[in-house]
C-alpha cells in the first residue's frame, strides 16, 4: 500500500497551520474527504441537481438513477439482503432515534428492558432513555473493565425474557475497543431480544456482513467514512421495517394521501419523508467505492500497524496514561498526561499543527468509569503516517515542558 | 498573531500549579456550581457576602483545564474585600476583554492582574474556560437556582 499515494487523493492534507505541515489526527470525529468524493458532489450540483423520485426530466431521472446507485454500493457493502433494507438518514444519530421512536414505540412497554453498554456514545443512550421514560420500560447497563472491554459475563447475567433490545457499539469512539458483537448478537437472539449495532466509529475500519452477523439493525454516519456530513444509513431487516410504522410523515414516504387516510409507500422510501440529502447519498456511495478501491482487509492491517506504533511510543511517555487498552481495538489513542489538561494539550498541539481532540467524546459515562473529566484522543486513518505520530509525541514533549 | 506564550503566560501556569483561595468556604452566605458542558469543566464558587455587600472571603473548587483553573483563581484573588459593585464592573471589564476584537489592548488600568488572560481572545474555543468562573460567581450572587453554565 501506498501511503503517499492515499495522501494525494486527500487535498486538505496538504496544507500548513502556522507554518507547520497539518497533521490530521481527529479522525474519529471525522475523516477528511477524498478528490473522488468532492468531485462527485461537485458533479451532482453541476450537472444533475434536481429532486429525485418524482421528476420526468431528464436530470431528475439522472439524480435518481445516482442516489439508488447508492443504496445499491451500500447494500453491497455491508451484504443487506436488499436495497429495501437501505435506509437514508442524517446519519448515525438520527438511524438510532429512528429505531427507538418507530420500533421502540411499537415493541417496548412497561417492565420491558432495553441493554446497553457502559461505552455507548451519548447517541445510543439517550434515544433508549426517552424511550424508557416514555414508556415505563428499564435502561440496564452492560458494564466493562479497567481496559475498556465489556463484562460478557454480566451481560450474560442481564439478558433475560425481558430484554427486549440490546444496543452495543461496534467500536467505541473513545476507547478503540472493538466488541464481540457477533457472540452478542447471538446470546441477545436466544433470548428473544433484538439488537442495534451502532457502526459509527467501525464502519471504515472493520468489514459487516450484516447476514453473516444477523444483526437487526446496523447504523453509521458517512462523514466517519470519508463521505459527506449530514448523511448517514439504517440497515435493517426487511421484516422489521415492514412491521415499524413510519418515523416521519411527509413526502416521497407516501403511495397515496387523501385527508381521510394515507397509504405509505414501499421500503425503504416509507422511512425518507422529504427531500433527502442527494448530493450528500451520492458523496457516501462514492466514498464506499473509494473505500472498496483500497480494500477494507488493507486498511485495518495498515491501520493496526499504525496504532502499534503509536501504543508503543504512548507506553514509553513519561506521565502519558492510556484510556482504553482492550486486547482489540483500532485506531484510537486516547490519553491523559499528568500535570496537563486535555484542553490545554488540545490547544498547545493545534499550535504545532497536530490536531488532537479533547474533551469526552460524547461519551460521559466512560470517563465517570475512568474518573477523568476528559482524555486526549489522537485518532487514525488510513492517511496517516509515522512521522505524523512521531510529530504527535514531539508536541506532547513540549506541551510537558511548557507545564514542567 | 498570538502565540502560545500570549495565553499561557507564567502568571497562568504559576496559578494552574497553585491555585489560590482553592477549597470550600464555610460557611458561606453564597455559592453556586458552574458547569462547561463542552470541556467537562466544573467549579464550584463560595462567598461569604456581608451586610455592607462587601466579599469578605471568596474560594473555589473543581476541575478544569489551566485556562479555567487560572482564572478562577486570579478572580477569586482580585475580588476578595471588594465590593459588589466592583465585582459588577470587573465583570462587565472582564467579558468584555475576552470577547474584544483581537486588535483591541485590554483595559490594563481597570482590568489588573486579570489582563493577563486577554491571550484567550485568540482562541475562540477557550474563551468560554476563561470567563466560567465569572458567571458562575454572577449565579452566586443572583442566588440562581440554576447552575451556571457557558453555553
Amino acid at each position: 500500500m501506498n501511503i503517499e499515494q492515499i495522501r494525494n487523493d486527500f487535498p486538505i492534507l496538504h496544507q500548513t497551520l502556522y507554518g507547520k505541515p497539518l497533521v490530521y489526527l481527529d479522525n474519529a470525529a471525522t475523516t477528511q474527504k477524498p478528490q473522488c468524493v468532492i468531485d462527485t458532489v461537485r458533479h451532482y450540483y453541476e450537472q444533475d441537481n434536481s429532486n429525485i423520485h418524482r421528476g420526468v426530466h431528464t436530470l431528475s431521472e439522472r439524480a435518481t438513477a445516482a442516489y439508488e446507485a447508492s443504496r445499491e454500493t451500500i447494500r453491497a457493502f455491508f451484504n443487506a439482503k436488499s436495497t429495501k433494507e437501505v435506509v437514508f438518514t442524517r446519519g448515525a444519530t438520527e438511524s438510532i432515534n429512528l429505531i427507538a421512536s418507530s420500533w421502540g414505540g411499537a415493541n417496548i412497554g412497561k417492565g420491558d428492558e432495553v441493554l446497553i453498554t457502559h461505552m455507548e456514545h451519548h447517541s445510543n443512550i439517550v434515544p433508549w432513555q426517552m424511550l424508557c421514560e416514555r414508556t415505563g420500560a428499564v435502561l440496564k447497563v452492560i458494564p466493562m473493565n479497567e481496559a475498556g472491554e465489556l463484562d460478557m459475563e454480566a451481560f450474560a447475567s442481564l439478558l433475560s425474557e425481558r430484554t427486549k433490545l440490546l444496543g452495543v457499539v461496534h467500536m467505541s469512539n473513545a476507547l478503540g475497543t472493538i466488541n464481540p458483537i457477533e457472540a452478542m448478537i447471538k446470546q441477545a437472539h436466544a433470548v428473544g431480544a433484538k439488537v442495534l449495532v451502532d457502526g459509527a466509529q467501525a464502519a471504515a475500519h472493520v468489514a459487516v456482513d450484516v447476514q453473516a452477523l444477523d444483526v437487526d439493525f446496523y447504523v453509521t454516519s458517512a462523514h466517519k467514512m470519508y463521505g459527506p456530513t449530514g448523511v448517514g444509513v439504517l440497515i435493517a431487516k426487511q421484516s422489521l421495517l415492514e412491521d415499524m410504522p413510519p418515523y416521519q410523515g411527509g413526502g416521497d414516504m407516501i403511495l397515496m394521501v387523501t385527508f381521510e387516510k394515507t397509504q405509505y409507500n414501499d421500503l425503504p422510501h416509507k422511512f425518507e419523508a422529504g427531500t433527502p440529502n442527494i448530493a450528500g447519498v451520492i458523496g457516501f456511495g462514492e466514498a464506499i467505492q473509494y473505500i472498496q478501491s483500497i480494500g477494507l482487509d488493507k486498511i485495518a492491517a495498515r491501520e493496526k500497524v499504525l496504532l502499534d506504533y503509536a501504543t508503543t511510543q504512548a507506553q514509553a511517555f513519561e506521565g502519558l496514561k492510556q484510556i482504553g487498552t482492550a486486547k482489540n481495538k483500532a485506531c484510537v489513542l486516547s490519553f491523559v498526561l499528568d500535570g496537563v489538561h486535555p484542553h490545554d494539550l488540545g490547544t498547545i498541539l493545534d499550535r504545532e499543527a497536530v490536531a488532537i481532540r479533547a474533551g469526552h467524546h460524547c461519551a460521559m459515562p466512560v470517563m465517570q468509569f475512568y474518573k477523568v473529566p476528559a482524555t486526549a484522543r489522537a485518532s487514525f486513518s488510513i492517511y496517516n503516517t509515522e512521522a505524523e505520530v512521531d510529530a504527535l509525541f514531539a508536541a506532547l514533549v513540549k506541551a510537558r515542558d511548557m507545564f514542567a | 498573531m498570538f502565540s502560545l506564550g500570549d495565553l499561557y503566560q507564567q502568571v497562568i501556569i504559576d496559578h494552574t500549579k497553585s491555585p489560590r483561595n482553592f477549597g470550600k468556604l464555610d460557611p458561606c452566605s453564597h455559592d453556586a456550581e458552574g458547569y462547561n458542558p463542552l470541556c467537562g469543566d466544573q467549579l464550584h464558587v463560595y462567598l461569604q457576602i456581608n451586610g455592607q455587600n462587601m466579599i469578605e472571603d471568596i474560594k473555589f473548587e473543581g476541575q478544569g483545564c489551566s485556562i479555567s483553573t487560572a482564572s478562577a483563581s486570579l478572580m477569586t484573588e482580585g475580588l476578595k474585600g471588594k465590593s459588589l459593585e466592583e465585582f459588577e464592573r470587573l465583570f462587565a471589564a472582564f467579558h468584555a476583554m475576552a470577547t474584544a476584537d483581537l486588535s483591541e489592548e485590554p483595559d490594563q488600568e481597570s482590568l489588573g492582574k486579570l489582563a493577563v488572560l486577554a491571550g484567550v481572545k485568540e482562541f475562540p474555543s477557550r474563551i468560554k474556560c476563561a470567563t466560567l468562573c465569572w458567571h458562575t460567581l454572577k449565579s452566586a450572587i443572583e442566588q440562581a437556582a440554576q447552575p451556571a453554565r457557558t453555553e
